[in-house]
């Protein structure tokens, strides 16, 4: 208990180099902090807007279809499958979908398209569908109408109200082949989407391919989207051996390539910041070190342990550090906050062309609290690490050069 | 009378490969219990190195030094931590006292090193304090206390652990006069007093004034004991009776 109260006592004789090491390790929690919160809030973000276009951020098919997406892969809407994953822990929301091809036609054009039947309710709800309409109204569930995506509609020279003709292949070979009404145009920021995405009801788009009561896929939201990955391999334990789950990240891989190769630069970037901590902290320890050099050698001359000289010193590192740290998250948890509220905006031509490929042209952070606890806890380990250097200066401590004026 | 102190043939060379330099050569010294000694001599004549050796925090290069009976020249480095803590008081010039403990706390320290208890602490400390006048100052910092304040607080402190002897190595080097004297006076008092054994290098006259025997060194050897001559001339007064 006494060489707690020295320590404490000890921590306060030099009250600026105390101040300036706990403002260096407050700075380096907070700057780290930010950084990742930064970096996951960007990413997150990223994911958002592209699983929002269309894929959800998990689907299940019926094994292989993911591999050969065609019509025959589909399978019977099974409402206890649906039940068992809406049971999952995560997800939020469930939506069936069956999508295959077809030639859409106007006039003299014909164009190859992606045709999605959808329960028009719960795209809506997992994908914002209806907020992605520029022109008409959105579907009802019992309308034999088509929403076309703005750059397919363009192609076809389409507007709403008019007439096109799709011809396709259906289910085990049939013939599909229909004139659907045009209630509704949308626009969406993937350029490939936009140009060849069309979406029906569901029952519309059974009754077109002959697949009565089938689907190709689920497609899933997420309460906890930083949670998805563990939610899908959750499911994939929990499911029949006949469907497939896949994440966002198995169906658009170069997506989940981009984030890593962004986030090991990230890593070069808080490699450098962790070094400027590191020396920051260090050279307050040597300033430390080199002013009580003559002290701990009379201490050690007087008869204090070299063991208990370290257990001193490492108790004051621990002290200034730990103080620097909580401090520096207490107050990076309501920047965090705010930046996740008011997040930092670009605008200009920049935002604009964000906006065109349907991005946000926002960066907001993340408020997941792994980062709060990962970095205090980095920042922590750093400056414990630093504080071996007086330990081992004690270990190597001889009292008579020491105490040499 | 007890012997403390018993440094047989010890020598501390510097640059052995090189040129060697002999800051002590081939020294003996026998302290008995209750000797008030100063060791003098000029600057670099070997006082201070030979006080370390002494108090055990440098070794010699020859030679072995018993302290009661005990040689620790074989003492490892943690056995001669615990070894000084137990036996040996230490005195600096420039007094040396913790800056964020108060005298109180600081004579305590040596103390709690010892893991005594509170109650023997806090009798020891008066103890100690009335023996060097500074009741009053018990909770001042050493930044609140006059440069021979704070080498009184020091002589308690090295007093504090009941060493077998007290090592002070210019103690009175930066004191002024009425300073010096009075630390002087307060541990000549605890020498009669209590028997307490003081060994310390001084080049100031006041001090060496007040020792009951001096030993001179130069260039790292003895070279006059007052102590023999004084042994010599009660021998030759016994032989003229």
């Amino acid at each position: 208990m006494w060489l707690l109260q020295l320590a404490w006592k000890n921590m306060w004789r030099n009250r600026y180099r105390t101040l300036i090491t706990m403002a260096a390790i407050f700075f380096a929690v907070i700057l780290s902090v930010i950084a990742s919160s930064l970096k996951e809030g960007i990413f997150n973000n990223l994911v958002k807007n592209v699983v929002s276009f269309y894929t959800g951020y998990a689907q299940v098919h019926k094994r292989g279809y993911w591999n050969e997406q065609i019509l025959d892969n589909s399978f019977e809407t099974a409402p206890a499958a649906e039940q068992k994953i809406l049971q999952q822990k995560n997800v939020a929301g469930i939506t069936p979908r069956l999508e295959s091809f077809a030639l859409v036609s106007s006039g003299d054009v014909t164009k190859g398209s992606l045709v999605a039947g959808i329960d028009v309710e719960k795209e809506n709800a997992i994908t914002g569908l209806k907020d992605k309409l520029v022109q008409g109204i959105y579907l009802k569930s019992t309308d034999t109408a088509i929403l076309l995506a703005q750059g397919l509609a363009e192609r076809l020279k389409l507007k709403v109200a008019d007439t096109a003709v799709l011809i396709g292949q259906g289910y085990h070979g049939a013939t599909a082949a229909g004139k659907y009404v045009v209630k509704g145009i949308v626009k969406f920021g993937s350029p490939e989407l936009n140009d060849k995405a069309l979406f029906m009801p569901l029952a519309a788009a059974q009754d077109f391919y002959s697949a009565y009561g089938m689907v190709t896929s689920y497609v899933l939201s997420f309460n906890n989207t930083a949670a998805a990955e563990a939610s899908v391999i959750a499911m994939r334990s929990s499911m029949d051996s006949s469907y497939e789950v896949m994440s966002w990240g198995d169906m658009i891989p170069d997506i989940k390539q981009h984030i890593t190769a962004d986030s090991n630069n990230m890593k070069y970037v808080q490699g450098i910041l962790y070094m400027l901590i590191c020396f920051g902290i260090f050279g307050t320890l040597l300033m430390m070190m080199v002013e009580r050099k003559f002290e701990m050698g009379m201490l050690v001359a007087i008869g204090m342990k070299k063991i208990k000289l370290m257990v001193l010193l490492t108790v004051e590192s621990i002290l200034t550090v730990f103080a620097g740290c909580i401090i520096g998250l207490l107050v990076s948890i309501p920047v965090i906050y705010y930046l996740n509220r008011h997040p930092f905006g670009i605008g200009g031509e920049t935002a604009k062309a964000y906006e065109r490929f349907g991005f946000e042209a926002i960066f907001p952070t993340s408020t997941d609290a792994a980062i709060f606890i990962n970095q205090g806890l980095a920042v922590v380990a750093m400056g414990l690490l630093i504080s071996l250097y007086p330990v081992y200066k004690v270990i190597r401590l001889n009292p008579v050069a020491a105490m040499k004026k | 009378m007890n012997t403390v102190i018993d440094a047989h043939n010890i020598s501390k060379v510097y640059n052995p490969t090189t040129i060697p330099v002999y800051a002590v050569n081939n020294v003996h010294l026998h302290l008995q219990k209750g000797e008030f000694t100063a060791l003098v001599g000029p600057s670099g004549s070997g006082k201070t190195t030979l006080l370390n050796m002494i108090g055990g925090l440098d070794r010699p290069d020859e030679g072995n030094i018993f302290i009661n009976g005990i040689d620790i020249t074989k003492l490892s480095a943690n056995e001669l931590i615990s070894f000084r803590l137990q036996n040996i008081g230490f005195v600096f010039q420039s007094f040396n006292l913790i800056p964020v403990l108060t005298a109180k706390e600081n004579v305590e320290f040596i103390m709690q090193l010892q893991k005594a208890s509170k109650q023997q602490r806090e009798e020891r400390v008066k103890t100690l304090f009335a023996q060097i006048g500074l009741q009053d100052k018990l909770n001042e910092r050493p930044s609140r206390l006059s440069g021979g304040q704070q080498q009184r607080v020091a002589v308690a402190r090295a007093l504090a652990s009941r060493p077998q002897f007290v090592l002070a190595d210019e103690p009175t080097a930066n004191l002024d006069t009425k300073s010096a004297f009075n630390l002087l006076d307060i541990m000549a008092k605890l020498n009669m007093e209590e028997n307490i054994t003081f060994l310390f290098s001084t080049h100031d006259q006041r001090v060496i004034d007040r020792a009951r025997r001096v030993i001179t060194l130069v260039d790292g050897r003895i070279v006059q004991d007052t102590a023999e001559v004084s042994t010599q001339h009660e021998e030759a007064a016994a032989v003229k009776t």
